[in-house]
């Protein structure tokens, strides 16, 4: 499929099988919980509860500021001991406003919405179950993390027809959304049923890629009732996974630049999102853990693990046996797209899918060389770029060349400076061109809200001074009146004493 | 009779002349008028960019000064502190000029009023070209940091040295990846 439609893309090693064959663990409750304000493409949410408040486990701890942004929840019961300046998980390391939750490990439960529990049709409607996915906190759990609700809700602006989940987990070393396929084959299906039905979407697309036989027979198995739910074997290649090459692949349907795959009438979601919707719908609970795959040789214990939100990475890596005594780098995410880990001391989020510990075998980290020209990266970049002259320009600071040749259309997939063979890091300096030129373009809008308000003051300062005149003028004008007036009434009084004096002459 | 016909030929000569020179001048003259190219519509389309405060700081008495200069040659499209990166690549851009590589790599500043400091005199307040200062006549003051766009002048102005210009540091929403670092031998091609 992909060699047909698709151009592009790269072969990978997986190392999957460092964590395929784990099953799903718990991870024990931490001592503490660090759940940061924002785990979500939008605004911050707003926290609800004080320090030193006692909440239980799925209480609402922080709502979701007005606009794009998703609410929090205790991920369990116990004290909110600060909310407070926490590392992000974020390759910055840079500080955001987390609360802090000491666990009493009693596990009480808030009171939950009542769960819906009837079969297809469901007894509620779209629009409420919509409202169920944004309350519950629900955002996509591929990595991407924008909130689903907003997801759901495009069927109100777009014309759409077809529903693909993906499964394709393109990846190396993530394993978690396999597990869940094969573990939970039968709550993704209801998911995906869920997910169509607020939708309203007639046609589903499940697409797995093919080097994950064990959970495409699982899906196939569990959806053997759904004749209408279509699930697809993906060939395995790099970036499968990516929104709108998932789209090409399965559909034909090729997204056109600075448009969404709902322009071509599909929505995708991921498998560990159906999930999580499932479990919203069907006992109440909001999002308050998510499968992660811990891997990477310098790991111990590589494993699958159902971990509460806001425990830290540092926890849960002592939980799979710690990490070996070797130098290593870790990674959020998975190799190719995730992002480097600040510290072990940030916590894991609704976008979390990964926190892999690689050893320095394991990453192709050699010394920069100039480019040879061999056209590699041309070939590998999945979106029909050119990132060899793209990266040339904007090392040149040519910002407004390089988005001439389709800068805002890289995926950042990381393709090119995977194949480069002179270790040119092609996908950071799109990474840097993509922040800078929005940051210049953010720059620009407060110039130009500043201007207006300079512009503002000075016809103010303008306005001002012609009432300040007029109102000189006046007071002149009156002055004089008033002078005028009295030299009038001078003259009068003049006149009556010059006549009365006449008079005094005529009487004597 | 041969001076007569002189007279004509010279009468002749001379008028062509003035006609050929009356004509001309009118043509030169419309001309001038109709097909001259315009001289500082540029300078207008930059000042048009500019903040508009003539704070001064890039060294001319106002904005259309240093509109004039950058037009000019005189001045470099990012001559403009307060401007900062942005306008300094819009003004590049009507003028068809490149920016050097990283001369705009400067963090933004804003103003900030030490509340221990300020004594509530206003002068900061009437100095202000875009209104980010609030405040009355012995009442703190305080900055809008949204409208600051760091011309400084309330920093020279204040009299107890209560406003310092901060740096604005990257938040989550707005850090991006740095540039990457570019290797000596790639450099030296």
């Amino acid at each position: 499929m992909w060699s047909f439609r698709n151009r592009g893309g790269v072969k990978l090693q997986y190392h999957k099988e460092l964590s395929s064959e784990r099953a799903v663990v718990n991870m024990p409750l931490p001592r503490r919980l660090y759940l940061p304000l924002q785990q979500h493409i939008g605004a911050p949410a707003i926290p609800v509860v004080n320090v030193g408040d006692n909440v239980l486990k799925g209480q609402l701890i922080a709502k979701a500021a007005p606009g794009l942004s998703a609410p929090v929840h205790a991920s369990s019961s116990g004290t909110v001991v600060a909310i407070e300046d926490h590392v992000a998980p974020h390759p910055s390391g840079l500080q955001q406003k987390t609360i802090v939750i000491e666990t009493d490990g009693r596990e009480c439960w808030v009171e939950l919405p009542s769960p819906i529990t009837d079969d297809f049709p469901l007894a509620v409607t779209p629009r409420e179950l919509n409202s169920r996915v944004a309350a519950a906190g629900i955002v996509g759990m591929g990595g991407a993390a924008f909130p689903s609700a907003v997801k759901l809700d495009l069927k109100s602006r777009y014309q759409l027809d077809t529903l693909l989940i993906n499964g394709a987990e393109c990846e190396p070393y993530l394993t978690c959304d396999d597990r869940l396929m094969r573990e939970e084959a039968a709550a993704v299906i209801d998911g995906v049923r869920i997910l169509a039905y607020a939708l309203e979407v007639q046609a589903v697309i499940f697409a797995i890629e093919r080097n994950k036989p064990k959970a495409l027979a699982a899906i196939r198995e569990a959806a053997r009732q759904e004749p209408w739910i279509q699930v697809m074997a993906l060939p395995t290649r790099f970036p499968m996974g990516s929104e709108r090459h998932l789209v090409l692949a399965c559909t034909g349907r090729e997204t056109p630049a600075r448009k969404l795959t709902a322009d071509m009438g599909v929505v995708v979601h991921n498998v560990a999102t159906a999930r999580a919707v499932a479990r919203t719908v069907r006992s109440g609970e909001p999002l308050i853990s998510r499968v992660v795959t811990v891997s990477g040789r310098g790991v111990r214990e590589p494993a699958n693990v159902n971990v509460p939100l806001g425990t830290l990475v540092e926890d849960l890596l002592a939980f799979c046996g710690g990490v070996h005594p070797v130098p290593y780098k870790l990674i959020g995410g998975g190799p190719m797209m995730g992002a480097p880990l600040p510290s072990v001391r940030v916590p894991v989020v609704k976008g979390t899918s990964g926190v892999l510990a690689l050893t320095a075998d394991e990453i192709n980290d050699g010394a920069e060389s100039p480019c040879i020209r061999c056209g590699k990266c041309v070939t590998a970049c999945p979106c029909g770029l050119v990132p060899v002259e793209m990266a040339q320009l904007v090392r040149r600071g040519d910002l407004q060349g390089a988005q001439a040749i389709g800068l805002q259309d890289c995926v950042s997939c990381g393709s090119c400076s995977f194949i480069c063979p002179s270790h040119i890091p092609l996908a950071h300096y799109f990474n840097f061109a993509k922040g800078q030129s929005g940051a210049l373009d953010r720059d620009a809008r407060r110039q130009d809200r500043i201007r207006a308000l300079i512009q503002a003051r000075n016809e103010r300062a303008a306005r001002e001074a012609e009432i300040k005149k007029a109102a000189a003028a006046a007071r002149k004008a009156a002055k004089a009146a008033a002078a005028a007036a009295a030299s009038v009434t001078a003259e009068a009084s003049a006149s009556a004493a010059e006549a009365s004096t006449r008079q005094l002459e005529e009487t004597t | 009779m041969i001076d007569t016909h002189m007279m004509t030929q010279a009468v002749q000569a001379v008028g062509a002349i003035g006609l050929l020179g009356t004509g001309l001048g009118v043509v030169l003259g419309v001309a001038a008028r109709y097909l001259s190219a315009p001289v500082d519509d540029r300078a207008e389309a930059v000042v048009a960019l500019l903040p508009g405060s003539n704070c001064a700081q890039c060294g001319f008495a106002g904005c259309k000064q240093a509109a004039v200069a950058m037009v000019e040659g005189r001045a470099a499209p990012n001559c403009c502190p307060p401007g900062g990166a942005s306008t300094a690549l819009r003004v590049a851009e009507m003028l068809g000029v490149r920016l050097a590589d990283d001369s705009v790599a400067e963090l933004p500043t804003v103003a900030w009023v030490d509340e221990e400091r300020c004594i509530g005199c206003t002068r900061c307040i009437r100095k202000c070209a875009s209104d980010a200062i609030v405040g009355a006549i012995k009442q703190m003051h305080t900055v809008l940091p949204e409208a600051c766009y760091s011309c400084g002048l309330c920093e020279i102005e204040c009299p107890t040295k209560a406003i310092v210009m901060k740096p604005v540091m990257p938040t989550l929403a707005t850090w991006h990846w740095p540039k990457p670092a570019t290797p000596h031998r790639v450099a030296a091609n």
